[in-house]
Formats: C-alpha cells, structure tokens, sequence
C-alpha cells in the first residue's frame, strides 16, 4: 500500500512540473514575440510614417495611406457582411423548414471558414479583377473579405441564436408576438453579445489578411481625393504594406513599427470583444 | 354547445406524423371556471391543451383535424390572424421562462407588442399585472432588477403577470406549477382561485389533489382520448367511467 501511494506521489509531482513547465513555455514564448515586437517596432513609430504619403523624391516612408485602406477596406466589408450574415443566420436559424438544407448548408458554411484564405484571394481575382473587370481594386478586396468570412459570421451569428433557450421564443409568441417582433425583441437582445463577438473577430481576421488581399486589392499606398476613387482603385492594407515594405524594399524598421500598429490593433479589437460580451450581457 | 361555453373542441384529431396524439376530443370549456386536465403522462393533456391558442403550430408535421370555436370563431381557420388569438388566449408554462430583462419589462413586452408606448399607461398595466398575479407587495420596490434574480416561484407569478397584461380571456396553465416547491404551489392556487372571477383557466396537472382542490370542471384523459369529462367533485367522488375510477384510486399512471 505505502509503496504504491508512494508512486502516485512521484507520478502527481512529475505530470504537475511537466504541465506548468509546458504552461511557462507558451507565456514566455508570447511574451517574447509580443516584446520583441514592440521593442523593435515602437521606436520606428513616427508621427511622419503615421501621417504621410511615401516618397520617393524625398525619399520618405508613410504609412497613411495603408491605415486609410484598411480602414475603408474593414467598414466597407462590415457594411455588406453585417445585414447579410445576420440575415442568413436568422433565416437558417429561425425560419428555415427543410432540415437537410439548413444542414447542408451549415456544412458548407463549416468547410468554407477551415479554407486557406489564398483560395478566396484566387477565386476574387479571376471573378471580381478579371471576370467584372474591376481590376486590382478596393472594391474587389472588399468583396472578397465578404465571401471570405460570411461563413464564419453565419456561423458564430448561428451559434448565438442556438443559445437561445426555446422559451423566450415560446414565451413571446404565447403573448401574440408575431414571428420577427419575437425575433427582434425575444431572440436578438439575449444573443446580441456572441454576434458582436463575432463580428469583431472577423475584423480580426480582415486585419491580419494578406494574401488573398494581395491578389485583390493589390498593395498601391497612394491617397485618394475621395472615397469612390479609393474604392475603386488599387490599395495596400497594413498587412500588405509589411510584406511589400519588408520583401520588396528591405525596410525592416518601417516593417517591425507596421508589426507594432497592427499588433496593438488586434490587442484592441480583443478587449472591445471581451467588454462588449460582458457589457451587451445583461 | 352548451350554454357558457367560452371554447367548444369537435371531433378534434391531432397527430405528429403518423402517431395520433388526440382522438375525437368534443369538449366544452365553461366560462369563469377552472377546468383542470388530468390523465398519466402521455395521454395528450398537454398536447390538447396547446392546440386550444395553436401553440403547436410550431410543432413541425402536427396537422389537426375537427374544430376548435373560441367565442364562436373557428380558431383553425386558414385566415384567423394567431395572434389575435393568443392576445385573448395566454398561456403559462410549465417552467418558469421570464425573459432576461427586468421585471417591469418583462410585464411590459406583451403591451409593447400591442403598441402600447405611453409611460403612464405601461405603468399602470404593470401595477395592475402584478397585483393581479399576488406578487406587487414582493417586487414593488424593485420593478428595474432583472426578473430571473426572483425565486422560482416568484418567477412563475411574475409568468402569470406576464399573460395578465395583454388582458386574456382564457388562461391555460400547462402544470404551471410541477416545478415549484409546496409554498409556492399554494400561493399558485389560491391565486388561480381568484383568477376564475375574471378569467377562463383550463389548467394541466399531474397533480390530482390539486385538481381537487382548484377544479370546478376535470377532464380525465387516457391514450389520447377524453375519457370523461365533469364536475369536479362528481368525477372524483362518483366516476361514470371504469377507467377513471382505476386512475383517480391510484391503480396507474
């Protein structure tokens, strides 16, 4: 008896080292990375790369028009995936009949949100530039960044709603709810934490985008006059700046302080997903 | 039909598919009293008692033959607006299910949803909801709190607030109290008891000293048919039928 709860001493104590040994490792590793980032990035950050244009003449690097572009490139994407999402996610939740179908399409929606992005990247660039002939522009980015994570929106958007218990429905109807006031006032209220969650992780995702925003939206960092002319032609985001900058021209500071803006990006659009599920919750 | 009748069920047949859930129910529910639907589990209480304000209608494949008359309306009728039977027809669950609002919102939605937006007028409705339902001296000093922070019992009479406040004419109650503990129960009915002045109550239970004891009318189910249906203290005391008699002694169900 004493040698064996011997042995089970020595085992517990071994696997609880190992685990937290396992549990150090990953936080210094992210911590370095995260460090290594900002140490390298920050002191690059200046108020010209924020502010202007870059020139060859002068010989300057700014990375004003790349904020624009993803800037423009994020809300554009918003404005179209945000009606449409939830409103394919409420139809396959909430209205759909035909179980097979909702089915089949949650599977596909499934498959499409595992899809290497450079797939989405191929497929906007032979249809939106080649096919419509909108060329390497904002516009066909925007389209693609759409078709890129609507998958992944209807499916968080879904999972909202399953969590829904069926009794708020049964509730609201019980009381001559008709079906989209129950919706409305019964359904969306209690979800609307887990769809801004997921809206804003697919934010996340259009930020660190490159590839297939390579292939689309092309990688130009010139200001336009106006917005439609924006749209419609050609623009780097932040990503594509870094790998254009780093690849292309061997600016390795401008690359680190580009890693820097676009890391403390990703920090803030998690926290504003943390505080607005705890906030919507009620 | 018979004089008082408030809703006359005819000839109803329900199935979910291929499986017949009710037979040939005819019934008429009398008006201002509580009938109590008793029977084992399974035998279509339940499932009777959601056709009368069709909320198996959101049941997929039920279809339903016979007829069902509210106030004389045929309330299967393909052009019948739902929820204008639901606003005089309310319903109580089985398990409390207040929504994740307040509670002043929560007895609010049903007016809201019938248009009502005038501040003065949704706090009366309110006020008088709750007293209606016995819980206004519990709840009055705290209408802005989130009504799931209430007990279960006090859940379920903030439900019945709930239905008061689009002013029902029929309430139906599917064992509206199979989830509260024995306190909570009594309030429960002896509100119910107060509610008849007012209101049609057509209540599910499995709990037959609870018919008993709230009932005027009971209807004894078996197998998806009405076996009997009565005055209450006939139908315990002195049953027509054999089936009754096993069932009310305790010899199944």
């Amino acid at each position: 008896m004493e040698h064996k709860s011997l042995r089970r001493t020595v085992y517990d104590r071994t696997m609880r080292i190992l685990i937290r040994v396992c549990a150090a490792l990953t936080c210094l590793l992210l911590a370095f990375l995260i460090g290594y980032i900002f140490v390298n990035g920050i002191p690059n950050i200046t108020w010209q790369l924020l502010s202007t244009e870059p020139s060859f003449r002068s010989d300057t690097i700014g990375i004003l028009p790349n904020l624009v572009n993803t800037l423009v490139l994020i809300l554009g994407t918003l404005l179209i995936v945000l009606p449409l999402g939830a409103g394919a996610a409420i139809y396959l939740t909430e209205y759909a009949q035909n179980r097979r179908v909702v089915a089949a399409i949650e599977f596909a929606a499934e498959t499409l949100s595992g899809i290497p992005s450079i797939l989405f990247g191929l497929v906007g660039m032979l249809f939106f530039t080649e096919l419509l002939g909108w060329g390497g522009s904002i516009r066909a980015g925007i389209m693609t960044m759409v078709i890129m994570v609507l998958p992944t929106i209807i499916r968080t958007t879904q999972e909202s709603l399953k969590s829904v218990p069926q009794s708020y429905r049964e509730a609201s109807l019980g009381l001559g709810s008709g079906k989209w006031h129950m919706i409305r006032t019964a359904v969306l209220p209690s979800s609307v934490d887990g769809i801004v969650t997921g809206y804003i992780l697919a934010i996340g995702r259009i930020l660190g985008e490159s590839a297939a925003l390579l292939f689309t939206a092309g990688s130009a960092s010139i200001l336009s006059s106006n917005l439609l002319q924006t749209i419609n032609s050609s623009g780097g985001t932040l990503s594509v700046a870094l790998y254009m900058y780093v690849s292309e021209r061997g600016e390795l500071e401008v690359g680190f302080a580009i890693a820097a803006i676009l890391m403390f990006l990703a920090l803030l659009l998690n926290l504003t997903a943390k505080v607005a599920g705890k906030k919507l919750k009620r | 039909m018979q004089a008082g009748t408030i809703i006359s069920a005819q000839d109803l047949d329900l199935y979910y598919g291929e499986n017949q859930a009710l037979k040939k129910i005819t019934m008429d529910i009398p008006e201002r009293q509580v009938t109590a639907l008793i029977g084992p589990s399974g035998c279509g209480k339940s499932t009777f008692l959601k056709t009368l304000n069709r909320m198996n209608d959101l049941v997929p494949n039920v279809r339903i033959e016979g007829t069902i008359t509210y106030r004389g309306q045929d309330i299967y009728m393909p052009k019948l607006d739902v929820t204008w039977l639901r606003r005089h027809v309310g319903m109580v669950f089985q398990k409390p299910n207040p929504f994740p609002m307040s509670i002043y919102d929560n007895i609010a939605y049903g007016p809201r949803t019938h248009g009502i937006r005038n501040k003065r007028q949704l706090d009366e409705i309110v006020e008088r909801s709750l007293r209606g339902a016995a819980i206004w001296d519990e709840v009055s000093d705290r209408l802005k709190k989130p009504a799931l922070s209430l007990s279960g019992g006090q859940q379920q009479r903030i439900c019945i607030a709930r239905a008061l406040a689009v002013e029902p004419d029929v309430l139906l109650m599917d064992e509206a109290t199979s989830a509260l503990d024995p306190i909570s129960t009594s309030k429960i009915e002896d509100l119910i008891a107060e509610l008849k002045k007012q209101y049609t109550i057509v209540i599910v239970t499995h709990n037959m000293q609870q018919a008993v004891r709230i009932s005027d009318r009971c209807a004894f189910f078996l197998l998806g048919q009405l076996v009997e249906f009565g005055e209450t203290t006939q139908l315990f005391s002195t049953p027509k039928d054999k089936r009754t008699e096993e069932y009310i002694t305790g010899r199944f169900g």
